[in-house]
């Protein structure tokens, strides 16, 4: 288990409304882009495969 | 039709066994004079094996096809002595441009590692690899190539083949010990024998055209996703030799192949990518089709499958002829060793155990290639077009773009011919690996290793050796001492090998790693001779 389970964002509220703000005059099409685009710049940051591949895991809908 | 290039036109002959009606058993029979069975016959006749290459046609292939020919296949071209030449008439590229819409995203430098004697890749026109083949052929005594030769038949024996062959005096047949099918994706070979491909990972067509370019325009590979010129596919630009330029444009499975190609279609399409002020001609059109798909086994009875006729890539990383060369690079010493008796039938099957080991990494990096260039749902093109747009700005994400990834040998890691390592080692020659290339001087002249491992088995070893060769069973490696019989000029043998006074390499003569140690030891380098032939 190599993921951060513990909180690990300081401003946690400020973080969160800075993301969602980011977001609030986009359309589903261009906020998804912009998703796909903080996924890669992200994964590109941490280059953990081990951490990349578990956050994959974690992420998956329940029901799969 | 081509301005460029006039096709030879290579003579039939009658055989003297169609002639006298005495049927004969050669050895080796090649199916199919393409670069696979072409350099085939090549290498096979160099080891000394008298082989025979049929071939329904009588010319060299028609068109650009082929196109790139990566490092270790004109490695391989290089031991059969006619890679200079080629080299030297092929265009490298250094610059590539990746386009993205209607905007460039970003160019890179290839920078290859140097210290190597052949190029990252050269780009060729196929027909003048094949013709250089041909000439090579010629002067093989142990060659002999037919062309209007079109196999009709086969009837699989225990021990050898039964080959009914046609040609413009009718029919004759003839027998070979084995049969080396050598004749492309629709291999009328693969169909006698009964086997099929299996797997069909995906299908895609492309519309590719040889264009003769009267401006300058750099020497630079273009790569476009989803260009305003041709919304939704891939495009691919590169030079080739005599300034014909090669164009790739991804059709998708749906497109309708014969509307496609004609010229009034062509054109205005290749208009609006090149611009409205360059002049160009159009040389030769095809589409070309495709599944990625692979045989099970290489080997049915005395048969053995090569390059496309088994198994089939995309276009993306020049896969195609460069692993098919790499196919026979894996199996002419093994035939020699087993037709003279020195090697058991089991050393064969590991052609196809090695070969299709190889054919999957090269349909997994053809799968990930087309995933990129050719989305299959609405997210994974968004990701796909994140990548992209990012790749513009943020220069570490620009290694995810995946306009195809060069063909590179690929290691024959779990091979039961091996010997496993028992003693420490950093780098990447682990059992089973190609030998890297590295600058040695012999006598005070510069030279490379490759040329000097040759193509039977050597015993590499740093330092002074304890004899000049190793011999088990009837066959021999010679020993190559780094210090006595080459000095490592640049330091490179020993970088690049991870060596010290004593490390001793077993190199198979394909030139892949067998065994490696870190002291000199007659009888481990004769066990590992033995489990390398063994199969």
């Amino acid at each position: 288990m190599k993921v951060q389970r513990k909180a690990n964002i300081p401003d946690q509220d400020g973080f969160y409304q800075e993301l969602i703000d980011s977001q609030r005059d986009l359309s589903d099409e261009d906020a998804s882009l912009m998703n796909c685009k903080l996924v890669i710049l992200l994964a590109n940051h941490i280059g953990d495969r081990e951490v990349l591949s578990e956050a994959i895991r974690l992420a998956l809908p329940k029901n799969r | 039709m081509l301005k460029t290039y006039a096709y030879p036109e290579f003579p039939y002959v009658q055989s003297k066994e169609q002639r006298t009606g005495v049927r004969k058993r050669h050895p080796v029979v090649v199916i199919g004079a393409g670069p696979i069975g072409l350099s085939a016959g090549l290498d096979f006749a160099r080891r000394g094996i008298p082989t025979v290459i049929l071939d329904d046609n009588n010319t060299v292939s028609v068109g650009s096809r082929a196109v790139c020919y990566a490092k270790r296949p004109l490695e391989f071209l290089d031991r059969l002595g006619i890679a200079d030449p080629l080299v030297k008439k092929g265009i490298s590229w250094k610059v590539g441009k990746v386009f993205y819409r209607d905007g460039l995203a970003y160019q890179f430098d290839l920078l290859p590692e140097s210290d190597h004697k052949m190029p990252a890749m050269i780009n060729l026109q196929q027909y003048y690899l094949e013709e250089a083949l041909v000439e090579a052929l010629g002067r093989e005594p142990l060659a002999d190539l037919r062309w209007r030769h079109r196999l009709t038949a086969i009837e699989q024996k225990p021990d050898h083949a039964v080959l009914t062959v046609e040609t413009p005096d009718g029919s004759f047949t003839m027998e070979a010990t084995w049969v080396i099918a050598c004749d492309g994706a629709n291999s009328d070979t693969r169909r006698m024998v009964g086997a099929e491909f299996t797997g069909q990972f995906f299908q895609d067509r492309f519309l590719i055209a040889d264009v003769v370019m009267k401006a300058d325009f750099p020497t630079e590979r273009w790569f476009w996703f989803d260009p305003p010129f041709h919304p939704n596919q891939s495009v691919l630009l590169h030079k080739q030799a005599d300034d014909v330029w090669r164009i790739d444009f991804q059709l998708g499975w749906d497109a309708d192949p014969t509307e496609e190609r004609k010229p009034e279609r062509v054109i205005p399409r290749i208009r609006k990518m090149l611009g409205e002020h360059v002049e160009f001609e159009l040389e030769w059109v095809s589409i070309y089709q495709f599944a990625c798909r692979r045989m099970h086994d290489f080997r049915v009875s005395r048969v053995l499958f090569a390059g496309d006729a088994a198994h089939q890539v995309s276009p993306f990383g020049a896969r195609g002829a460069n692993t098919g060369f790499q196919d026979i690079d894996n199996l002419g010493w093994k035939l020699k060793l087993v037709l003279e008796g020195a090697a058991p039938e089991a050393l064969i099957d590991s052609y196809s155990a090695e070969r299709t080991f190889a054919a999957d990494d090269n349909l997994l990096n053809s799968t990930r290639s087309t995933d990129f260039i050719t989305p299959k749902n609405a997210i994974s093109r968004r990701y796909r077009n994140a990548v992209l747009e990012l790749a513009g700005t943020v220069e570490g994400i620009r290694p995810l773009v995946n306009s195809g990834r060069l063909s590179r040998p690929t290691p024959y890691r779990d091979s039961p011919l091996n010997t496993p390592d028992v003693d420490d080692f950093k780098g990447k020659m682990a059992p089973g690996t190609n030998c890297d290339d590295a600058p040695v001087s012999l006598d005070g002249k510069p030279g490379w290793l490759l040329n000097r491992l040759g193509d039977g088995f050597t015993v590499l070893t740093f330092g002074e050796a304890p004899m000049a060769e190793v011999a088990t069973g009837g066959v021999t490696a010679k020993v190559l001492s780094i210090g006595k019989d080459i000095k490592d000029s640049k330091g490179l043998v020993a970088a690049r090998y991870d060596g010290q006074a004593g490390t001793t390499y077993l190199v198979r003569p394909d030139q892949h790693v067998a065994a490696r140690w870190r002291s000199f030891d007659a009888d481990r380098i004769r066990a590992a001779m033995t489990r390398a032939m063994a199969g």
